[in-house]
């Protein structure tokens, strides 16, 4: 009987320990599973749209494994920027050709009067000259870099525009450090009289005499003029930070930041070049008698009368000459 | 045709970074240039997980679409490869890319970035298989030789698979139907806008 009871407790002990072993391997496969806590890539892009971690090697920057955004910005070169671009750019040219068709060129209604006055020195036009042949480089060398493939490429084959966006990518990149300047200079030289006042206000709701024959009074500069300056102040100074975040790169910003900057940088500066392109016109073709201003450096007396009423009379008070004849009589009686 | 990419076992992956040195060492890669990294995510803490990292050859590759000046190609193996003839050093692609894989020799940041370099899936450039100027530009060409990438065929534990999707996405199943766990197939949801059901 004790034996048939050790007997008992064996078997019974045996069927217990194979029913723990069946029982408790699947059970216990899953308690050593390794990726229960493991990080997911997935939970971690859901979490920072990035995937970051440590290297070994000396570029710790490399670090960063994986940055979906890259793929946002695809979309914004791509597509978005080509519409912002294409519409600001042909927009703007399809506006002036219609405003030069309806209302033609600005005459001067006086016509000549055969004698002049001072509009802008020397290094006023040199500054102005130095920045606007930067500018028109860059935005050409720039343009390409968002227009050039899908227009030009086609026409001259892979190799020629490889060459010509080589050596606009360091035009570009090298005259970013005139037009800076020239940009820093235009800021300094014409702050004075480019300060927004009363008579903006009524130059504007005049339509600045661009809308009809009329011939607000304005200072040195309109408020047409004013806001010209303000686009190159404000959009010259945003151009050139994110240019040089680009030009440096990891110097002010990782990669999230560089898409930013690019963004901000390619907007600004299609935006810019609409706005240079109105510039250009009322500037040349736009207005009799504007050009000289930046070209001989003088202008028709008649002129500075029918656009810079006020800014005559400040300078006539200046140089104590009244409105008849002032430099001829003086250099003759000398 | 085989539509070839990588795939990292990263419950294999022991950060030897031995895919590394043969991929320096294969390609005379220049000094600052890593065109594979190993990157250990939550180092040191519990679920730390390392994962080796290159091109990894997507699918509609956002380097590709953004480059100026149209100088990448997609071979019939679906590898992603680019002209140093007419890369004009931009640096877009290193923008657009999801995985930091385009670098750039410092020639200086100046203005001038140097032609981009990145991992070729061991399979050269544009020039003739295994010239000199291949080798010179790109590195070796072990594709046309019939090679796989030097990196995943000498990965010490095997985490680093390379060769043909489907192959690779089989092994990678059977690997976690057998052990019962995996992490998943890393960045292939954002090369290849896919990912690998286990």
């Amino acid at each position: 009987m004790a034996f048939f009871g050790k007997f008992l407790r064996l078997v019974l002990g045996a069927c217990a320990f194979l029913l723990i072993i069946a029982t408790s391997t699947p059970s216990g496969a899953q308690q050593v599973n390794p990726t229960a806590s493991s990080v997911k890539e997935q939970q971690l892009l859901q979490e920072l749209n990035r995937v970051q971690g440590r290297v070994s090697i000396p570029d710790q920057r490399s670090g960063v494994l994986e940055q979906p955004a890259g793929r946002d910005w695809r979309e914004f070169r791509n597509v978005t920027l080509r519409w912002i671009g294409g519409i600001a750019i042909l927009g703007m040219l399809a506006v002036l050709v219609i405003f030069y068709l309806s209302r033609g060129m600005v005459r001067l209604e006086s016509g000549r009067s055969g004698r002049s006055i001072v509009r802008f020195t020397a290094f006023e036009r040199f500054v102005h000259w130095m920045t606007a042949t930067c500018f028109i480089i860059l935005a050409i060398s720039g343009l390409n870099i968002t227009f050039g493939r899908p227009l030009l490429l086609p026409l001259i084959g892979f190799e020629a525009f490889s060459e010509w966006s080589q050596w606009a990518k360091y035009a570009h990149n090298y005259l970013s450090f005139p037009f800076t300047i020239g940009v820093v200079l235009i800021f300094l030289m014409w702050i004075v009289g480019n300060i927004p006042n009363k008579v903006d206000v009524d130059w504007l709701k005049r339509g600045g005499g661009l809308v009809g024959h009329d011939h607000p009074p304005a200072y040195r500069f309109n408020a047409g003029q004013k806001a010209i300056y303000w686009i190159v102040v404000i959009g010259g100074a945003a151009v050139a930070g994110t240019g040089y975040e680009l030009m440096f790169p990891f110097y002010l910003s990782g990669i999230e930041g560089m898409q930013l900057a690019e963004i901000v940088h390619s907007v600004v500066a299609v935006l810019f070049v609409a706005a240079m392109l109105a510039h250009i016109y009322i500037g040349t073709v736009g207005m009799e008698g504007a050009f000289e201003a930046m070209g001989s450096g003088t202008v028709d007396i008649n002129w500075a009368k029918e656009h810079h009423r006020l800014w005559l009379e400040e300078e006539n008070a200046r140089t104590g000459a009244n409105d008849a004849r002032p430099q001829p009589a003086a250099t003759a009686a000398e | 045709m085989a539509r070839m990419k990588f795939l990292c076992d990263a419950d294999r992956c022991i950060e030897c970074n031995a895919c590394v040195t043969a991929c320096k060492n294969e390609h005379e890669v220049p000094w600052g240039i890593n065109r594979r990294r190993v990157v250990t995510i939550n180092d040191g803490k519990p679920g730390e997980r390392s994962i080796s990292m290159a091109c990894m050859h997507c699918t509609d590759a956002p380097c590709a679409a953004v480059c100026p000046v149209n100088c990448f190609y997609t071979t019939a193996d679906g590898v992603v490869l680019h002209s140093k003839d007419l890369c004009i050093g931009c640096g877009y692609c290193f923008y657009a890319c999801p995985f930091g894989a385009p670098q750039y020799p410092k020639v200086g940041n100046f203005g001038s970035r140097g032609k981009m370099d990145k991992c070729t899936y061991c399979a050269g450039g544009p020039e003739a298989d295994g010239s000199k100027e291949e080798y010179e530009k790109y590195g070796a060409n072990r594709l046309a030789e019939g090679k796989l990438p030097l990196c995943a065929e000498m990965c010490s534990t095997k985490s680093l698979l390379a060769g043909d999707g489907e192959i690779i996405a089989q092994i990678y199943k059977e690997r976690v139907t057998k052990r019962g766990y995996g992490s998943g197939a890393w960045g292939w949801k954002t090369a290849y806008r896919e990912t690998i059901e286990s």
